[in-house]
């Protein structure tokens, strides 16, 4: 007799729908799996086999043989083996109707119990798109994909319980969406810590108003890194449907905790980081770390440490917002709608401006590690010097905090919004003139420009006046680095 | 304008620099520089963007000349003595090198000068690479100048005989910092056998930059603290002023920033020392920047302009 189930693969970040087929007939007892299986999934006849007999169930003896169709699609992973039981248990017999109607989708432990799969969101949006009504998960990804609008889910946390399920014998409630408590608080690192360093707290605050990337050049210990992590929690926080999109990106990437994630993430790979680490790849080709950054930073530290070809890979996604990996027959396309944020030393001797040693050359070899075309993409560049002391006696400076540099770059952001996109920026008559004074050109006049929108956007300005033009041209790159740009 | 005999300008070579529109004066021709013809070996031909920028030099000139991995002491009077000769209507003339050659020549620019690049390469190469924009902008406002034909790559004998001619050039050689065997030195011993003067920037005894300028001191050079001393040197003693640098009308908030930067406080100490937000010391800043007062260290911090 023959069953079918349907269930889904992850393709990227994306569920891609499969069909498993089971043909259960006589001749030799047999237990094979086609349809381009991988390992995991060849290994999956051992789980099911093990976990059927443990649920009770007996395994058919007689010949079994499994497709998994598009058959032209590789299948990695153990998330088959869930719809191969019930297709199995299906087409022996043992439920009332061989064609199941709810899409199945998890990893079997021996015991039959039911173990939770990456990418399970990614699944239950192809499966509501696919038109499917319900869909059977592990118990613990059930919150996570029931954030798919309109789809019932059902967590399940053992094959008996399944297959009561399904024939009928149980009733159970769809699992609840796991929806953000209430994201206006935020809990992570606040730029309340930061002592001093006025100038890159403002940057960082125009970098986040206009989503500019930005790069810190200072030496150790003058609080780059700090700054960089504080940035996500001066951004807006992440609409409904970024919110859902970055869950399954981190689901797919086996990162969720189970929930809507509503924190933009932050991503600061070790400089040591291949290209295919950084933009995606493989076999089978994995989303890389801008991938992981969605709507949210991705921090480089030690920017000229990175290998070239892991930099020059950036730029493509940066400029497109989504990569695509091609790895032999398949190509694979990631989003990646992430801000840079970077940092380096001021030269390679990393000390303070007065204690430094360094000459021209040392500082243009190191400036031209960087890659021109990357740092194109940069409009920000500030400066730190060192903070100042701590303040152990009395009482500490009060130092702005997160929340309130948020609600400024929200305004900014919703002024925005509000512009009709692919206009002129309108610039001033004394703003234009400072322009030519400049000799600011083509590119360089437009980066300039833009940055100058933004910083007129904090200030709630309609036009483009003198003095943001004056800030704007304040963060360009200092000479080494536009020499190497 | 070509001005050179058959004899001693090559068919190839006349039509490339006719090609490139660049001068060629022959050693035979009134446009040839007349004080290179004291040296004992005169190039035959000398090539130029703009030979009458150097012919028509009705002003004794300066060669600035120095180390290329200058101190940050050595940037600050290098640019301020470019500055100060340009601005007094002084020719700078020097290499277009990486450090004191190419600072100086910005700032003689930047002080309304002409400046003349003398290159070991071809006059239309621009080498090193990192000063090609100063090499457009003396192009544009001065004159370079090589004994090389079009096209010549720089190779490292053919800087030792640039020197000479830069020697030839300055009415007096000024060397700003040197280290012990610094090419330099070539400059300033060509000066002296051509009978120029030679002036130094005293260093700190302690800095190894500052090693071949004393040691010019030592043996008679004469002692430079600032573009008025360069002055007197080519003029007599009180002859000529130096022109006070006007510069723009400042406001107060940008005359505070300036002079807190000249004190020597970073970027997050003049914020706090002057009360200013982030936002209006960047925009401050950057006009002080725009107007030539203060100009970012390769650390990237502001710094006086001279």
């Amino acid at each position: 007799m023959l069953a079918k189930v349907r269930t889904f693969a992850l393709e990227g970040v994306d569920g891609v729908p499969v069909t498993v087929e089971v043909d259960v007939r006589r001749g030799l007892p047999a237990f094979s799996v086609v349809g381009l299986p991988d390992r995991a999934v060849r290994e999956s006849r051992e789980r099911v086999r093990a976990a059927l007999a443990n649920s009770g169930v007996n395994f058919p003896q007689q010949r079994v043989t499994v497709n998994l169709a598009p058959a032209s699609l590789r299948k990695t992973g153990p998330s088959f083996d869930l719809a191969i039981a019930v297709a199995v248990v299906a087409a022996d017999g043992g439920l009332p109707d061989g064609d199941l109607r709810d899409a199945v989708c998890g990893e079997l432990s021996l015991s039959g119990e039911i173990r939770p799969i990456r990418g399970a969101l990614a699944m239950a949006l192809a499966a509501r798109r696919g038109g499917v009504e319900r869909m059977l998960v592990p118990v613990a990804n059930a919150p996570e994909s029931a954030l798919a609008d309109g789809l019932e889910v059902i967590g399940v946390p053992t094959l008996v319980e399944l297959l009561e399920l399904l024939r009928g014998d149980r009733t159970a409630e769809p699992a609840v969406p796991a929806l953000a408590v209430d994201g206006a608080d935020h809990d992570g690192p606040d730029l309340a810590d930061v002592r001093g360093q006025a100038d890159a707290r403002r940057a960082l605050e125009i970098a986040a108003a206009g989503g500019h990337n930005l790069l810190m050049i200072g030496p150790p210990g003058a609080g780059k890194t700090m700054l960089a992590r504080r940035l996500p929690g001066i951004l807006p926080p992440p609409t409904m449907a970024e919110a859902i999109e970055i869950t399954k990106v981190q689901g797919a990437a086996g990162l969720a905790r189970g929930g809507l994630v509503t924190e933009r993430p932050f991503r600061a790979p070790h400089h040591t980081i291949s290209a295919s680490g950084l933009v995606g790849g493989g076999v089978p080709p994995r989303p890389g770390e801008i991938t992981l950054a969605h709507y949210g930073v991705l921090f480089l530290d030690e920017l000229p440490e990175f290998a070239r070809t892991a930099l020059e890979a950036l730029r493509q996604p940066m400029e497109e917002g989504e990569v695509t990996v091609v790895r032999g027959q398949r190509a694979v396309t990631y989003p990646a709608r992430a801000m840079l944020v970077a940092a380096c030393n001021g030269c390679p001797c990393a000390r303070t401006a007065g204690d430094c040693t360094c000459n021209d050359v040392d500082r243009i070899r190191y400036a031209r590690r960087l890659s021109g075309p990357l740092l194109d993409r940069i409009d920000l560049v500030c400066e730190l010097g060192q903070p100042p002391p701590p303040v152990l006696v009395g009482s500490r400076p009060v130092v702005e905090g997160s929340n309130r540099v948020r609600e400024r770059v929200e305004t900014a952001r919703r002024i925005q919004d509000d512009r009709p996109s692919g206009g002129r920026i309108q610039v001033s008559k004394a703003a234009a003139a400072r322009a030519q004074l400049w000799h600011l050109s083509g590119r360089g006049q437009d980066r300039v420009l833009r940055l100058a929108r933004t910083i007129a956007d904090l200030a709630g300005a309609d036009e483009v006046e003198g003095d943001h033009l004056d800030e704007a041209i304040g963060y360009r790159m200092s000479d080494p680095l536009r020499a190497a740009a | 304008m070509i001005d050179a005999c058959e004899g001693c300008l090559t068919r190839g070579h006349r039509d490339a620099s006719e090609s490139l529109d660049i001068d060629a004066v022959c050693v035979h021709s009134d446009a040839f520089p007349a004080p290179l013809r004291d040296l004992s070996q005169p190039p035959p031909v000398l090539y130029a963007t703009r030979i009458d920028r150097v012919t028509g030099l009705d002003e004794p000139s300066a060669a600035v000349v120095g180390s290329r991995r200058p101190s940050e002491y050595g940037r600050t009077v290098a640019y301020a003595l470019g500055r100060g000769l340009g601005a007094a209507g002084v020719p700078v003339v020097s290499g277009l090198a990486l450090g004191i050659d190419a600072i100086a020549q910005r700032g003689s620019l930047d002080g309304g000068g002409r400046t003349i690049a003398v290159l070991a390469c071809g006059v239309d190469v621009a080498y090193p690479r990192t000063n090609r924009r100063l090499y457009e902008r003396i192009r544009e406002h001065g004159s370079i100048l090589s004994e090389m034909p079009p096209g010549t790559r720089p190779c490292r004998w053919l800087f030792p005989a640039r020197n000479r001619i830069m020697a030839a050039l300055g009415d007096v050689t000024v060397v700003v910092e040197a280290a012990q065997r610094s090419g330099t030195l070539i400059t300033a011993d060509c000066a002296a056998d051509l009978g120029r003067d030679v002036a130094a920037v005293p260093g700190q005894v302690t800095a190894d930059v500052a090693a071949g300028t004393n040691g010019l001191l030592r043996s008679g050079a004469a002692l430079v603290t600032g573009p008025q001393d360069v002055l007197d040197l080519l003029f007599g003693v009180g002859a000529r002023e130096l022109p006070p640098d006007a510069g723009p009308e400042l406001g107060p908030q940008e005359r505070r920033v300036l002079e807190a930067i000249a004190r020597g406080y970073d970027i997050d100490g003049l914020g706090a020392e002057l009360g200013l937000s982030a936002a209006a010391l960047r925009a401050t800043l950057a006009r002080l920047e725009l107007q030539g007062l203060i100009r970012r260290a390769p650390s990237g911090a502001y710094v006086p302009a001279a």
